[in-house]
């Protein structure tokens, strides 16, 4: 009955603060793991600002994990809340930035800047958004019109601006000769390793806001799920909505891509298990799925680090390999 | 009294084939308008013309005395409600979670419903006899149940006109004179304008205060019930043989097909039992 006590403030309430308990766990858990060791009674301990013996261990935390930690939560924010705002915009389950193309075009502008020389600030996070752009319009505008709603067009879309984007990427790497191609092979994997506080900061002072622009158009999120003749018969101004979405969610995409590379999946992994848990209202949704990304983010870069016997790994590798096989499941889910 | 929606000399191009020509007509308030005509004959972009969905390529178009163009998407919102054909299903959403999305243009910025517009939704949704349907997942429901929410949903825009495309088509018997009475009693209740495309003249003839017969996007005839289905009228806008008598219920016509079989019949038949909307005049032209 619609007698649900609850209002939906309560509701957005209560499942944040659950999802914000589980970021919580997530960041313990991923400052506390590391080749240096630690465990949880050395952190909880120095978070506390209780002495620690072992002010080398103290220092790794704070410095090496703590950055990278808040780089996870950022980076896993942004890609999920993005998956979710081109799921609704397209009414397509299966849209991710990911799939879609929208990360590869970040990198091929994020090589092509680092290639011609362009600092890493605001050189490479423009040139990355520019790509990012590129390939959104080059996408819509293949699967413009009617067949934009068809599912299968869409992705197969994708897959072509995909397939493009890698092509342009090896091109670029194939005619660099010097020490970056390892750089650049690595970041592309998706890579955390790099954090700073700078970089942290940077990464934050975009998708902060982007965020904050998501749950301001939640509710109208909602509403495009009706299809775009009733979204617009309740007051919504389509093409307003979709620009602010479409612009805020790729700047958000192309900043973390040009700052960790490429990590696939993660706003298609997050928004569907979110959505089979809290349901589809985006107003409960955008903030359960920043939270609940932001956790997940960490938890795959801890995999990353430990799994290796030696080094580590892209965190990339680990959300596609979580990642592809559930697209796979929901492929066929849908087909049926 | 101004009237609820006003269309003087409207033209719509959808890239170069002319969908709408010169239409001019008023509906007054509390009114049940139904629009129709044959496939292809500009009524569905007519409906999404006042639903402010298409922009006309000329001419005026006012909502409640004031030009559309005056309104922003939100204040249109206010007082126009749609219900589409059809709704995409991907997603779960629940029937009451469905019907609340009718209060959003009435919504603060942050789109957060109040106990208030809580109501209004249970009221909605008791009123087209669904409440028992709340808690269940849209792709769930019957045809005629997804029907009842999407009309659930527009009355919890509280709207002054509901525009409504086809609502009928699909729908067995029983739902179709449920969503026929509804609307009926939504507008005598509320006095509310109702607009409707239908495909179901003899629906249309019962329901109906005002018909608009439309063929390739310009007025065929405009008037009563009684005015508008003339056999005339009919076979001149869809170009098959119809038969028109009078209803068993009461004064509204009744348009019947009539099959190559029958053709020969009714030549044959003998002049007392040819209704008289046919004996009058033979077929020539549209009477205007």
């Amino acid at each position: 009955m619609i007698a649900e006590k609850t209002t939906i403030l309560k509701r957005i309430l209560t499942i944040s603060i659950g999802m914000l308990l589980v970021l919580i766990a997530a960041a313990v858990l991923g400052i506390s793991v590391g080749s240096a060791g630690g465990g949880f009674e050395t952190v909880i301990r120095s978070i506390f600002g209780k002495t620690v013996v072992d002010s080398s261990l103290e220092d790794i935390i704070w410095r090496i994990r703590m950055p990278r930690v808040v780089l996870a939560a950022l980076v896993g924010a942004a890609l999920s809340s993005g998956g979710l705002v081109f799921q609704a915009l397209l009414r397509n389950p299966l849209a991710e930035p990911y799939i879609l193309g929208i990360s590869g075009g970040a990198a091929i502008g994020a090589i092509s800047g680092i290639l011609i020389g362009l600092s890493q600030f605001p050189g490479v996070s423009v040139s990355s958004f520019i790509g990012s752009m590129m390939t959104l319009a080059l996408l819509l505008m293949i699967s413009s019109g009617r067949t934009i709603l068809r599912k299968e067009s869409l992705l197969l879309s994708g897959v072509m601006v995909n397939a493009f984007c890698s092509a342009v990427i090896m091109f670029l790497i194939s005619m660099t000769q010097d020490a970056r191609i390892h750089n650049i092979i690595f970041w592309l994997m998706g890579d955390l390793s790099l954090a700073g506080f700078k970089q942290v900061i940077l990464l934050a002072a975009i998708v902060i806001p982007g965020i904050a622009v998501i749950f301001w158009l939640s509710h109208v999120m909602n509403l495009l799920l009706l299809g775009q003749e009733t979204a617009k018969s309740l007051g919504v101004n389509l093409k307003v909505v979709t620009v602010i979405l479409l612009g805020t969610t790729s700047l958000m995409v192309s900043a973390t891509v040009s700052q960790c590379g490429l990590l696939g999946f993660v706003g298609l992994v997050i928004p569907h298990l979110l959505r089979f848990v809290v349901g589809p209202d985006h107003r409960v949704l955008v903030p359960a799925c920043v939270l609940g990304g932001g956790a997940y983010m960490i938890v795959c870069d801890v995999l990353a680090r430990t799994l290796p016997r030696q080094g580590e790994m892209p965190a990339g590798v680990i959300t596609a390999i979580i990642g592809a096989p559930l697209f796979i499941f929901l492929l066929k889910k849908s087909v049926r | 009294m101004k009237s609820a929606v006003n269309a003087n000399q409207l033209n719509f191009t959808y890239e170069t084939e002319p969908v709408l020509r010169d239409v001019s007509f008023a509906v007054p308030r509390s009114n049940f308008f139904i629009i129709i005509g044959p496939n292809g004959s500009g009524k569905t972009t007519l409906i999404k013309a006042i639903a402010g969905t298409l922009k006309a390529r000329s001419g005026q178009l006012h909502i409640l005395g004031k030009p559309i163009q005056n309104f922003s998407h939100r204040t249109l919102a206010k007082h126009i409600a749609l219900v589409p054909q059809m709704v995409p299903l991907e997603f779960p959403f629940r029937v009451s979670e469905f019907v609340l999305m009718g209060r959003a243009p009435h919504l603060g910025i942050l789109g957060l419903e109040q106990a208030g517009d809580i109501e209004i939704a249970r009221q909605a949704m008791t009123f087209t006899g669904i409440e028992h349907l709340a808690g269940r997942q849209m792709y769930r429901l019957s045809g005629g149940e997804r029907q009842c929410v999407l009309i659930a949903r527009a009355i919890c825009q509280e709207p002054q006109i509901i525009l409504l495309d086809e609502p009928t088509a699909s729908l067995d018997l029983a739902h179709q004179v449920q969503v026929m009475d509804l609307m009926e009693k939504f507008k005598e209740e509320k006095g509310v304008t109702i607009i409707m495309v239908s495909h179901d003249i003899n629906l249309a003839a019962i329901y109906g205060d005002q018909l608009l017969l439309l063929k390739e996007g310009q007025i065929v005839k405009l008037g009563r019930p009684d005015e508008v289905l003339s056999f005339q009228n009919l076979e001149h806008a869809y170009g098959c043989k119809l038969l028109v008598d009078k209803s068993p219920l009461g004064e509204s016509p009744r348009v019947t097909l009539v099959p190559r079989k029958f053709l020969k019949l009714r030549a044959n038949m003998e002049p007392s039992m040819i209704p008289t909307s046919v004996k009058k005049k033979p077929p020539t032209g549209p009477d205007h």
